[in-house]
């Protein structure tokens, strides 16, 4: 049994612009107006906002706001990112490139295409020399990426930034690897106790193959179309103060989650 | 003077435990059994003349199908013990498995591309053949390894570009230090395809002759590929081994997404943190496997980073010359080279290279050395400035 602090919550799902927007749509099924397509994080040079790739400023967008409400300095966070498909725009074009022109690959979008793009813009943007990771687990990959997390806290770590996003299905490549719209997650999870935080406790266990996943709730049914969309059950259970979770964390293991709230 | 107690016989830990009986299959089935007082007799359907009795039969038993290997062994006892085996994570159900890669299968995907097909609609669809969603996703290589060898603890594949395979020992020492595996099944593959070939030409970065790394004359990297693999315990948990994983550090550059820090700043910091971790002074290091790639920018800031941090007597090479810059793969192969270096005691040279960079130092080594040591290092530095070095030692 594993335990964190969740010092800051970041978030930005398509129609759901920040985490207080999330909670709102959770408890009262209220949605803001205007929302735009995309976030244009500050991180990013004003001229990189509109280029970068979208999974890169969701994570971005997410992982500053998670920094912020934690009121914890982003430079100093050792960060995992954890994404399923990665940017399916840039391997869609890499693979139409390379399938009509193979010589005339962009160089900028070949650099975007590695799966740490949003880990190594958010070391530059902030200016991070700390350890970042970029893993994949499939279904598993927010499980994966919140176990990495913990054990980082085992290992010495004061606080670790968790980054979990996955973007828009495009092209062919999008009939194999499903995903819809824009989902970017990110929690400051610490070793430090603090009263009025929630606070997390998880082990792994059997799950004879079957899937972890909760009955959806409102952020779940909203967003399912994404492939980050095994993230959702723990920020509804954090939204809606509910005590346990199931998160997909293997075709064999379940990731258990109790949560105390304050 | 008393005699030194003998080692304890009892108790042993029990590791897992699993039954397959007529309540079911695994554990789950017979504890759901017992609780509700559900028996799993049913009247004798075995055989062709049946006895007036009830026997307690195992269902599945005939559907079992072993693997092809084993397919000179069937019978039902043997058809049952597989059933049983296969319950519970038996055997592995505390095995990690962290795999690392740069570019996973997309070298599938880029197939499916070129093949693609145009439904009457106008719309394109991979060929039938390759409409296969696990391969087309980062976590191809760890699902893969996960299914061939039947390990059941966490899996994970870390894409961290060139770094990948080298973070893998780092997160799979997390795991087994948080108590979420007890071993670990690391490793790294990454194999040739468009995207790498034509995409670090688009960066200029690959030479028209094979790669010179730390030559004044070198052009830029050859590119290979490579799998390779670890198998990591706690220490003290099992037998003892003679080589060890003794530290690790990473770091970011937080500079550009495609160059290095030019003070070589992340790999500095990488290289410093895995000698404190494994609680080392630089003098102690017997051989440093480098990233080396041999574009021009690397080299000399890896040779100057070198030379600032350790002793004109360290040997320090970069393997690229014999296999390529194998990206992902490249932290796992450049680990069993370093590891090799221990076992072997063969310091391997950096092949092709003939004329040091001006930036190298007494460190880098062109040439096969044979010396016993005890502590080897190995850099891997990927794109989006993620670095990481580890460090491995001999025991005894």
């Amino acid at each position: 049994m594993r335990e964190a602090v969740v010092e800051g919550i970041g978030f930005w799902g398509s129609g759901l612009p920040d985490w207080d927007a999330a909670c709102a749509w959770a408890r009262a099924g209220v949605q803001p107006a205007q929302v735009p397509a995309r976030p244009a994080p500050m991180l990013l040079a004003a001229n990189e906002r509109r280029r970068a790739p979208a999974t890169v400023a969701v994570a971005l967008e997410a992982a500053l706001a998670a920094c912020e409400a934690a009121g914890r300095e982003a430079a100093e966070l050792p960060s995992v990112f954890t994404s399923t498909h990665g940017e399916m725009s840039i391997s869609d074009y890499m693979c139409t490139t390379l399938a009509s022109d193979p010589r005339a690959v962009s160089p900028t979008r070949f650099h975007n295409s590695v799966h740490n793009a949003a880990a190594g813009y958010w070391t530059i943007g902030t200016g991070a020399h700390v350890p970042a990771t970029a893993i994949s687990a499939g279904r598993a990959s927010f499980a994966q990426g919140l176990v990495e997390a913990m054990a980082q806290l085992a290992a010495g770590s004061e606080a670790v930034l968790l980054v979990a996003y996955d973007g828009p299905a495009c092209g062919p490549l999008g009939e194999v690897a499903p995903s819809e719209g824009l989902l970017g997650v990110a929690l400051v999870l610490s070793r430090t106790p603090c009263a009025g935080l929630p606070t997390l406790r998880m082990a792994l266990e059997p799950c004879a193959g079957t899937d972890a996943a909760d009955d959806a709730g409102p952020l779940s049914r909203r967003l399912a179309g994404n492939a980050m969309q095994p993230a959702l059950p723990l920020l509804e259970a954090l939204a809606l103060e509910r005590t346990q979770v199931l998160l997909p964390a293997s075709p064999d293991l379940a990731l258990r989650i109790d949560i105390g709230h304050g | 003077m008393t005699a030194a107690s003998p080692p304890r016989l009892l108790p042993l830990n029990i590791l897992a435990h699993s039954a397959t009986t007529a309540l079911g299959a695994g554990l789950d089935a017979q504890r759901q059994a017992l609780a509700h007082g559900r028996s799993g007799l049913r009247r004798n359907d075995f055989g062709a003349d049946p006895l007036d009795c009830w026997i307690g039969r195992v269902d599945g038993v005939e559907e079992v199908a072993l693997p092809p290997a084993l397919a000179g062994l069937e019978c039902r006892n043997n058809a049952l013990a597989w059933l049983a085996l296969q319950q519970d994570g038996l055997l592995a159900r505390r095995v990690a498995v962290v795999m690392g890669t740069s570019t996973s299968a997309i070298g599938a995907t880029e197939e499916a591309y070129a093949r693609l097909h145009t439904d009457s609609a106008g719309v394109a669809h991979f060929p039938p053949e390759l409409q296969r969603p696990r391969i087309h996703t980062p976590h191809a290589l760890g699902d893969f390894v996960r299914a061939a060898t039947g390990l059941r603890g966490p899996c994970v594949t870390v894409a961290t570009a060139c770094s990948s395979s080298a973070k893998v020992f780092a997160q799979a020492a997390r795991l087994i230090h948080a108590g979420f595996a007890d071993a670990a099944l690391v490793g790294g593959v990454d194999t040739l395809c468009g995207s790498v070939l034509f995409g670090f030409h688009s960066l200029q970065l690959v030479a028209t002759a094979p790669c010179q790394p730390f030559d004044a004359r070198r052009s830029g990297l050859s590119l290979g590929e490579a799998g390779g693999y670890a198998v990591l315990e706690r220490a003290g948990a099992g037998p003892e081994t003679a080589l060890q994983l003794s530290g690790y550090g990473e770091s970011s550059d937080a500079h550009h997404m495609s160059a290095p820090h030019p003070q070589g700043l992340g790999a500095r910091l990488a290289m410093q943190q895995a000698l404190h971790s494994a609680g080392l002074e630089p003098a102690q290091l017997g051989y440093l496997n480098l990233h080396g790639t041999s574009t021009p920018a690397n080299d000399g800031i890896e040779a100057t980073a070198v030379a600032a941090l350790f002793p004109p007597s360290l040997h320090a090479s970069s393997t690229k010359g014999w296999t390529g810059h194998t990206l992902g793969a490249a932290g796992i192969v450049e680990s069993v080279f370093a590891l090799l270096a221990l076992s072997d005691g063969l310091l391997p040279g950096t092949l092709n290279s003939t004329v040091p960079d001006p930036a190298c130092g007494p460190q880098i080594r062109f040439d096969n050395a044979r010396a016993d040591i005890r502590h080897a290092m190995n850099n891997s530095f990927g794109f989006g400035g993620n670095n990481c070095s580890l460090v491995f030692g001999k025991v005894g």
